[in-house]
């Protein structure tokens, strides 16, 4: 299985390295956009202050969501979806396959935006100093956002294979994105003054490994989840009758 | 070593009140060219569902190269290659690339890979064209690369589902030629769909029909040839009057009539001799000179079907 999974993820590979259906250099203009762009705007602060952190979070799903419905429901509306699964391939392992390489895809960008970002802010605002992302931080960023990542591939995954085409399953899920944000902002707005300053002051003061523990963890069992709704869905039967 | 590559008992599958196909029991030999022909929405594509295991009977059961379609399916499709309603082909991917990655499906060496993905592409004209992206070519190249996916593992059986829909005559000829002589080359079952009759008649050595769902029948192409469908003969010559016509009209094996420009054309029911006809044309004053016997086609014998069953 795991050398099915390998086969499926080269493919999608090739598939992405044609810039999966978003152009050829999607994935460089995209790096050099969140690596460079926003680091040098920040300047300093972009390796002092948490702002890397949201913004790693912010940007795989972002990543994700950019080529999810394409690798999913892209298959199903070009017509290759049908013969894969006349292949010798199991449900699982082209699904993983699937999950796998939209995960190292959005992972992989996010990282290199962080990285390419901190060489950015360096040769910007460094001043003869080589500024680092603490390490704490660092650890914090690379296992959420591939959490995260696992996460929106998911749900990512449970859209396309409603959706008829990859426009409407881009379309809601980038809504259903946009939606989250909004609603995490206002939704703050609206709780009243007194539990705002609770809800400030229990994130203030607690440890830092532990909201990062509670954050991993919560992203853990949503991924378990997913993937299982994913498991579920992703049947031959189900796909050939879709 | 199985006997037969397909054997099905009264297969069924409906889709809620829609029967897509109803009772289709068929045995077909290993080595064979199989066509199954039927109309538009008939149910051959859900039959090749079937057989490859990707749907599961509602009644009946299939076994395909002695696996049963409903418990074994992932071993049928170990076995089978197949080109279905579309070529399937990843378009933003080169022709080399398509077929790597189904060889990497399959599982075989980079050795063999690199052979085999050649001696396909070498087959097929397309060797010079690897590395375009599919996206770019035309419909003929992309069902020959089909063609060349489905045979890249050498599969005992393989599928083609209207392998030459959509293309210009030129282009389903040429397809037809690799195919046949692929197919002869590496000894491989097939069970081709197609509505292109003379298609059938040159390639498949056994045919059946279907419709609505049922199998009509299945047998050789001269056998359904000379059961079904009409026999033409064509007499050349003058003096073809309407009293000469009236008497023609009468015989019993006389289906139709058509005459024009000292040319008469019958239709016979049945494979009856000509000879008594001829007879009755000269008695009946008409200069023939020249007579022609045709067999009916397999399309009249299959259009023949289609109206005797409705």
């Amino acid at each position: 299985m795991i050398a099915d999974v390998r086969v499926m993820i080269w493919k999608e590979f090739r598939e992405l390295r044609q810039g999966g259906g978003r152009g050829k250099y999607a994935p460089i203009i995209l790096v050099l956009i969140y690596g460079v762009f926003f680091p040098l705007q920040a300047g300093r602060s972009w390796v002092d202050s948490y702002q890397m952190v949201g913004f790693g979070l912010g940007i795989s799903v972002f990543m994700v969501l950019s080529v999810v419905a394409d690798s999913i429901a892209g298959e199903r509306e070009r017509h290759t979806l049908e013969t894969l699964l006349a292949s010798r391939l199991s449900d699982r392992s082209i699904l993983i396959g699937k999950i796998g390489a939209v995960v190292l895809y959005g992972w992989g960008l996010t990282i290199a935006s962080l990285i390419v970002g901190l060489v950015a802010v360096n040769l910007s605002s460094g001043e003869g100093h080589l500024l680092l992302y603490p390490a704490g931080r660092a650890i914090t960023t690379v296992v959420l956002t591939f959490l995260l990542c696992v996460l929106a591939t998911g749900i990512g995954v449970l859209v396309s294979l409603r959706s008829s085409t990859v426009r409407q399953a881009q379309q809601v899920l980038t809504i259903g994105w946009i939606a989250l944000i909004f609603l995490a902002v206002f939704g703050v707005q609206l709780l009243s003054p007194s539990t705002r300053l609770r809800l400030e002051h229990r994130i203030t003061t607690a440890q830092l490994t532990t909201v990062v523990v509670v954050a991993a963890l919560v992203l853990i069992l949503l991924d378990v989840i997913v993937l299982a709704l994913n498991a579920a869905r992703f049947q031959r039967s189900r796909l050939i009758l879709d | 070593m199985v006997e037969y590559a397909i054997q099905s008992d009264g297969l069924s599958r409906s889709f809620g009140a829609v029967h897509a196909v109803e009772d289709v029991s068929m045995q077909i030999p290993v080595g064979t060219i199989f066509g199954f022909l039927g109309p538009n929405g008939s149910g051959k594509t859900t039959t090749i569902r079937l057989l490859l295991g990707l749907l599961e009977p509602t009644r009946g059961s299939a076994t395909v190269l002695g696996f049963d379609s409903r418990s074994q399916a992932s071993d049928i499709r170990q076995r089978t290659g197949a080109l279905l309603e579309h070529p399937g082909l990843y378009e933003r991917l080169n022709a080399q690339e398509n077929l790597e990655f189904y060889a990497r499906v399959w599982n075989l060496s980079p050795a063999e890979r690199d052979t085999r993905v050649k001696e396909l592409l070498t087959h097929m004209g397309l060797w010079d064209r690897r590395g375009d992206q599919v996206g770019n070519w035309s419909r003929g190249m992309k069902q020959k690369l089909a063609v060349a996916r489905a045979m890249l593992h050498r599969p005992s059986l393989i599928f083609l589902d209207e392998p030459t829909a959509g293309l210009d005559p030129v282009a389903s000829a040429a397809l037809r030629e690799d195919l046949s002589s692929l197919v002869t080359r590496e000894g491989v079952t097939v069970f081709l769909t197609t509505h292109n009759l003379p298609e059938a008649e040159s390639i498949c050595n056994l045919v059946g029909v279907i419709r609505q769902g049922r199998l009509l029948t299945i047998d050789s192409p001269a056998r359904i040839r000379s059961h079904g469908g009409e026999q033409k003969v064509e007499f050349v010559g003058q003096g073809f009057t309407p009293a000469v016509l009236e008497a023609l009209r009468l015989r019993p094996e006389v289906a139709e009539i058509e005459a024009s420009n000292g040319t008469l054309t019958l239709a016979l029911r049945e494979d009856r001799p000509v000879a008594p006809l001829v007879r009755l044309l000269v008695e009946g004053g008409c200069d023939i000179e020249e007579v022609r016997k045709g067999a009916a086609s397999l399309e009249q014998a299959f259009l023949a079907l289609m109206e005797r069953d409705a």
